[in-house]
């Protein structure tokens, strides 16, 4: 083994042997131009008159019209729509990391008679595509008067999102020693003493990377959103700015800023935690 | 004795959320499957009728047509992108950090705002197409993207593309990362050139990721539906029906609550088929 390991090179050192030449550098950039020019373009036209967008595609804005987000903020009602939004990632992040954890506990250190079983679902749980369930679902929720309910929804996404974070974080715990366990056990600690003072704090950077990717998926969900919630006050961003679309079509200065405001949070969170996002992300991220 | 519950008692709130919310509700997809129903009233028991209608009728033909077309793309266009992007980034060094953020940052935004952004772009009055027209009297490049019959199906793909392909990416680049550098010094000392080096090294190294993110695309193009729904709800006349916006407008608008049921059940069954491709072929006997 050691002679193997003495060997290695880090992907850095290599690249210093054989860097990419012009040719490569420039497909590079435009594919980081493909990536971010439609970025800049929303933002520097959330910034236009809706007569200069029409006129001035691509350019920098002759005069920045700040007013179009004051405008966005009351027309598309975003002091409701965001606030339903954070209510929706408050409780289904709090619900999935509750049962999530609670389950990848139960299967990680207990192995439970059917554990094979729990597995097989949880991979195959978290792929069961919500075309599946979604029309049982509206007859259920309107039948009983549950529509336009945003616990009744974040629930719904506990049960969406709880199987990929378990999964995580049982891998997780199962890389993690119950030495720590037993001999708080030893020691006379309850086991919900051992859960809150001993494996809570060792999962923490697990428990932060399931928070931030099951986050991210509730603020960006479409399908079951612009089904179960109709009404215009309890829209979440994700569909009121769709709604917000479809009635201001080509007033670009105004949807543009909508939009913008939609997406900022997000991507001043993910510049933040891009490490952490990309990590868990690319371990669950599915095809949206 | 208490020990012996404990593991179940740990578990059963995941398993309680999930059979209420997903796996009760798909069984009874299932069931609404072979009825006719206004989703009012009782269900009607009507057998394979449903399945009879589905495949005598054209828009049905139509959106398998379009889901079959959304596979050969998103099958080659973004992991072509993905795989170059990753293969020219790998030899970066430190600066591939950055990049990684640019690709990486479209995966984080909202269908809403992604379809914001592309409609202004491809817009005949505002976009690419009308800016060319404008400056080079190029009347054949400005097309009505989002409405023209011929185009409007690869344009949203294009914008789930614009969201889709970075993260395709960032995967590949990370399993290029843990390819063990003596492969690639070997190669290099057999005097491999690039391409020998990609094909013999790079994909080889990757396979894992690549199978499993062919199969993510199989089945995801299946069940697309944001998309298509924000952009066009599947027109102009049907020009972009895929079995997603099909089984929907049959569902929520024509109140056909058993026949939208059979087209979602055919929907999985094709999704989940496709997703077991891979491993059929590996079992038998495939170098996949």
């Amino acid at each position: 083994m050691s002679t193997i390991t003495t060997h290695s090179t880090s992907g850095a050192a290599r690249s210093k042997l054989k860097g990419p030449g012009v040719f490569s550098y420039s497909i590079m950039l435009a594919l980081a131009f493909y990536a971010a020019a439609p970025l800049v373009v929303l933002f520097l036209n959330s910034l236009k008159s809706t007569e200069e967008a029409s006129t001035n595609s691509f350019g920098l804005p002759q005069s920045v019209n700040w007013s179009n987000y004051i405008d966005a903020w009351r027309i598309g009602g975003f002091s409701t729509t965001l606030l339903n939004s954070t209510i929706l990632v408050a409780l289904s992040v709090a619900g999935v990391l509750v049962v999530s954890f609670l389950a990848a506990y139960g299967l990680a250190r207990y192995t439970p008679r059917g554990h094979d079983f729990f597995l097989t679902y949880l991979l195959v749980g978290s792929t069961i595509p919500v075309q599946l369930y979604l029309i049982p679902l509206f007859v259920f929720l309107t039948r009983n008067e549950l529509m336009d309910n945003l616990f009744v929804l974040s629930v719904l996404y506990v049960a969406k999102f709880a199987p990929f974070a378990t999964f995580l974080l049982r891998a997780f715990l199962l890389g993690i020693s119950s030495d720590f366990e037993d001999a708080a056990r030893v020691d006379g600690a309850s086991e919900f003493q051992v859960l809150r003072k001993i494996v809570v704090p060792l999962l923490a950077p697990a428990i932060m990377t399931v928070g931030l990717v099951t986050g991210l998926q509730v603020w960006n969900e479409f399908t079951l959103a612009v089904t179960l919630i109709q009404s215009e006050e309890l829209k979440p961003v994700s569909t009121s700015l769709f709604a917000f679309q479809q009635r201001h079509g080509t007033d670009w200065g105004l949807t543009n800023a909508g939009a913008v405001i939609t997406v900022l949070p997000v991507i001043i969170l993910f510049l933040l935690l891009q490490r952490r996002f990309i990590e868990g992300l690319t371990q669950g991220g599915s095809k949206g | 004795m208490k020990r012996r519950f404990l593991p179940y008692l740990l578990i059963a709130p995941l398993l309680l959320i999930e059979l209420l919310a997903i796996i009760l509700p798909s069984i009874l997809n299932v069931g609404y499957a072979f009825t006719d129903w206004n989703g009012l009233g009782e269900p009607v028991f009507t057998g394979l009728d449903n399945l009879r209608t589905l495949v005598s009728d054209r828009v049905f033909w139509i959106s398998i047509k379009h889901n079959v077309q959304w596979t050969i793309f998103f099958l080659t266009v973004p992991i072509a992108m993905a795989l170059i992007g990753a293969t020219i980034a790998s030899r970066l060094g430190r600066r591939q950090m950055l990049f990684r953020i640019i690709f990486f940052v479209p995966y984080v935004v909202a269908p809403a705002v992604n379809a914001e952004i592309w409609r202004y772009i491809l817009n005949p009055q505002t976009g690419i197409g009308a800016v060319l027209e404008r400056n080079f009297g190029w009347e054949w490049a400005n097309i009505a993207f989002f409405s023209n019959s011929d185009w409007v199906l690869w344009s949203i793909a294009n914008v789930d593309n614009w969201h889709w392909w970075g993260f395709l990416l960032v995967l590949y680049l990370s399993a290029m990362q843990s390819i063990p550098p003596e492969l690639f010094d070997a190669a290099r000392v057999d005097g491999a050139n690039r391409r020998q080096e990609f094909l013999h090294v790079i994909l080889p190294g990757i396979r894992p990721t690549l199978v499993y993110t062919l199969v993510l695309s199989m089945t995801a193009s299946f069940l697309i539906f944001d998309y298509v729904w924000i952009l066009t709800e599947g027109g102009p006349a049907h020009a972009s029906e895929v079995l997603g916006s099909f089984m929907y407008k049959q569902a929520f608008y024509r109140y056909n609550v058993g026949y939208a049921s059979a087209i979602a059940l055919g929907m999985t069954a094709l999704a989940a088929a496709f997703s077991l491709t891979f491993p059929v072929l590996r079992k038998r006997g495939w170098d996949i």
